[in-house]
């Protein structure tokens, strides 16, 4: 399960790890629940059906990427369906808005359905008996919903406390509550992100569910040491001067450009020491929480399939270097 | 892309002549016809902090204003007076200006919803309202509940008459266009076709009731209750039927509100961050205003980036970094390719050679303490170069959206390097938005 505040990369990251294990020669499907078609998007492709598809094969390992994008009203016909070969009467209930009620008015109802077919593709093996999927890997919804979304029994239990619901509800809980499952979140090193992850892992944990990895995402790179650059805002900002102007730069001298670029420059260091200070808060507050953390960069160029090998790549680095 | 409008727009595009006018904050703020103002845009991109700013100001240019945050991070509510869930407004201390006052609220959507259900139910009924089970997870879950909420809280604080400026935030939706949508949604859905069929038997008395149903209707219910489990079932009427009275006032309020918000003392300011998805949201969003016949007042680009050395360009940045780089002496030939492709300044004041006479010049037994200068500013260098890279993708996504909607003003408000957590804080991103000071100053 990938979780995080939006807009943090939950659907990057989910995809990312997909890739990472395919490289391993590992068969993962990839999953989202909300409807955004964001993996389809990603990964340069059309709109997903609610279907099983194959999106990716690693260029080396041999492992590949299968994507759903499970949709709350077709799993709940397709569960109907397959329980009590309702047909028609499936398809008079949508003409009437029950399926639309059912999974709407009842949050909990609508989760169980999605969890519920996650959990199939986890448990299901083929004629050899062997699982189909080595991993599947969900694009949850984000971190200020997603214990309640996993915390189905919970939610269930108050509407339905026995029947076919009911016995989903446990089925889906047990293989989530297992040590098979791990929930990771995704956050920046800002603060309203980090409070949320801080937030959400206790969550999870109070509703004992395995909470995974923390992912840092987006993490600029530092050039300056700080420290150094103290010292050159005060009395080496002449030196500054000069190596701009022996780099190429014009003048050192009142007037020169050289001279001219040492204050804006000092400036703009000022303020990413300010912005490394306040990261370096944040990555304090997440080492509090004494959950282990894999850090991904930002990358410059916006995302694309090879932006997401790289990222890919750094998983493994980090997931080996343990 | 197609058609003649298009490729013409394209071609300003290229010439770099598509500046958007300049939105005149501080007019909107004044003007006693601005009634109300709504922040709206996608995820994270600055909606709470520009609504809280923009409270701030007016407060202080002299309006009597209060703000309706949603989800506002905490140290900001902190600061506000605003953390405890109090589901009213409360006077914002240390705002005050020209006689005007700032007060703020937290928007509860619980709280709200079951305010809804107090004012219109009487004692028993409520109760019983508030205690189903269906009740709660819909009025804690149900996607598009806070979107209600809040239409629900601005039409209440519109009613009241006591501020004479509103300013709402927008729920945390992922879409801009949710905050549009949700309300009719819950309403029709309030309303609808498979409410009323559950509401019959219940009507009718409950379980015995169900004789009276034709069989079509007692197979679809049995079928349901079959699913849902009969206590499931019953529950769920059970709900429907005290909530009965309320449904069409769902879909008359949602609907006056929705009026309001085309009524010509609202203003609507889109908020993005100058990044591709942000704006392609805030491009529907403006194309959906229009449709709705909503006022949109204009375009909040928040956390520009910016740069007072804007005259050195990445690539000249990085090829003088790297004539440092080379063991502290200087490649004379490297070093005057980076300023070919430099701008008209190079020109003028400077003549473009390095100093001469000086014994830092190239001398290969430069010191320690030179070598750790030239350190430090390939540092500075090589962080510039990565700004005016993002200076530049920036300037690329704003020209789309500029080249869709040229007609749109713009604020701008630069990325300021912390978080923006209280009153100073807020106070320095209205004077950004009124005053554009811009990006890197
Ligand atoms: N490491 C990275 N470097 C650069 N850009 C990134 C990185 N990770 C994510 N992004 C970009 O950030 C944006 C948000 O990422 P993404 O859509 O994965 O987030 P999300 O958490 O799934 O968002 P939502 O909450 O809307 O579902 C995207 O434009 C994505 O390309
Ligand atoms: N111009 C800005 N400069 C720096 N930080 C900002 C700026 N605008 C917003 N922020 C920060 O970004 C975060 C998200 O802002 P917020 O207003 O809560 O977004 P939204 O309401 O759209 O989700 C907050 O931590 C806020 O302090
Ligand atoms: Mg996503
Ligand atoms: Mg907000």
């Amino acid at each position: 399960m990938v979780s995080g505040k939006g807009g943090t990369g939950k659907t990057t990251v989910a995809a990312a790890l997909a890739l990472a294990l395919a490289r391993e020669g590992r068969r993962t499907l990839l999953v989202e629940v909300e409807g955004r078609q964001g993996i389809a998007q990603l990964f340069g492709a059309e709109a997903l059906p609610y279907e099983e598809r194959k999106i990716a094969v690693a260029p080396a390992g041999g492992g590949e990427v299968y994507a759903l994008a499970i949709d709350a009203e077709r799993a709940l016909l397709d569960y109907l369906q397959m329980f009590y070969k309702l047909g028609s009467a499936g398809r008079a209930l949508k003409k009437l808005g029950a399926i639309d009620f059912a999974t709407t008015i009842a949050p909990g109802l609508r989760d169980v359905l999605l969890t519920g077919k996650a959990c199939e593709a986890v448990r299901r093996k083929d004629k050899a008996g062997r699982y189909v999927y080595d991993h599947v890997i969900m694009d949850a919804p984000p971190t200020g919903r997603i214990t309640r979304f996993l915390n189905v029994n919970d939610e269930v239990a108050g509407l339905a406390r026995f029947g076919p619901i009911h016995n989903q509800a446990q089925a889906v809980m047990k293989v989530l509550k297992s040590p098979e499952t791990a929930v990771h979140l995704v956050t920046l090193l800002e603060e309203m992100p980090v409070q949320e992850t801080a937030d959400g892992i206790a969550e999870l944990q109070a509703a004992g569910l395995p909470v995974g990895r923390v992912v840092v995402n987006m993490v600029r790179p530092h050039h300056l040491d700080e420290e150094a650059l103290g010292s050159a805002a005060g009395e080496r900002r002449a030196d500054v001067a000069k190596a701009l102007s022996r780099a190429g730069l014009g003048g050192s001298r009142r007037g020169g450009l050289a001279e001219r670029l040492v204050d804006p420059l000092l400036a703009q260091a000022a303020e990413h020491t300010g912005r490394v200070k306040l990261e370096r808060e944040q990555r304090s507050v997440l080492e509090g929480l004494d959950v282990p953390t894999y850090e991904l960069p930002l990358l410059g160029t916006g995302m694309d399939l090879a932006g997401l090998y790289e990222l890919a790549t750094e998983l493994r680095k980090q997931a080996v270097d343990e | 892309m197609s058609g003649p409008e298009t490729s013409e727009k394209l071609v300003g595009d290229e010439m770099g002549l598509d500046t958007p006018p300049v939105l005149a904050v501080d007019t909107l703020l004044d003007d006693p016809k601005t009634r109300i103002i709504v922040c709206c845009g996608s995820g994270g991109v600055g909606k709470t902090t520009t609504a809280a700013a923009l409270g701030v100001r007016a407060a202080e240019r002299g309006r009597k204003v209060v703000v309706l945050t949603i989800d506002p991070a905490r140290r900001l509510a902190q600061s506000m007076g605003i953390a405890s869930l109090g589901n009213t407004p409360s006077k914002v201390a240390g705002v005050s200006g020209h006689g005007g006052e700032l007060h703020a609220m937290m928007l509860d959507m619980k709280r709200t919803f079951d305010e809804i259900v107090e004012a219109h139910a009487e004692g028993e009924r409520a109760r019983a309202i508030l205690a189903n089970p269906f009740y709660q997870s819909l009025s804690a879950g149900f996607a598009g509940t806070q979107e209600y909420m809040a239409m629900e809280k601005l039409g209440q604080l519109r009613a009241r008459d006591d501020w004479d400026l509103i300013v709402v935030d927008t729920p945390p939706s992922r879409s801009a266009l949710d905050f549009l949508d949700a309300p009719k949604r819950l309403g029709s859905f309030l309303d609808g076709k498979f409410i009323r069929v559950l509401m019959a038997p219940a009507k009718v008395g409950g379980r015995a009731g169900m004789k009276f149903l034709n069989v079509g209707m007692s197979l679809m219910t049995g079928t349901l209750s079959k699913l849902m489990g009969a206590s499931l079932l019953r529950d769920v009427q059970t709900f429907v039927a005290a909530m009965d009275t309320m449904f069409g006032g769902f879909r008359t309020r949602a609907d006056a509100t929705f009026r309001l918000l085309q009524a010509p003392g609202t203003a609507f300011l889109v908020v993005a961050a100058p990044e591709p998805d942000a704006l392609r949201e805030a491009a529907y969003f403006v194309e959906r205003l229009a449709a709705e016949r909503m006022p949109l007042a204009g375009l909040v680009l928040n956390r520009v980036h910016g740069s007072d050395a804007r005259q050195l360009s990445a690539e000249r940045a990085l090829a003088a970094a790297e004539n440092l780089e080379d063991a502290g002496i200087v490649d004379q030939e490297s070093g005057k390719a980076g300023l070919r492709d430099s701008d008209a300044d190079t020109g003028t004041t400077d003549t473009g050679t390095p100093d001469t006479g000086t014994t830092d010049t190239g001398s290969p037994g430069a010191d320690m303490s030179d070598a750790d200068v030239d350190e430090i500013t390939v540092g500075l260098l090589r962080l510039h170069a990565e700004r005016m890279q993002v200076i530049a993708r920036e300037q690329r996504t704003r020209d789309r959206f500029t080249s869709l909607h040229p007609e749109v003003a713009v604020a701008e408000v630069a990325a300021l390097p912390g978080d923006v957590h209280d009153l100073a804080g807020l106070r320095a991103i209205g004077e950004r938005l009124a005053t554009g000071v811009p990006a890197g100053a």
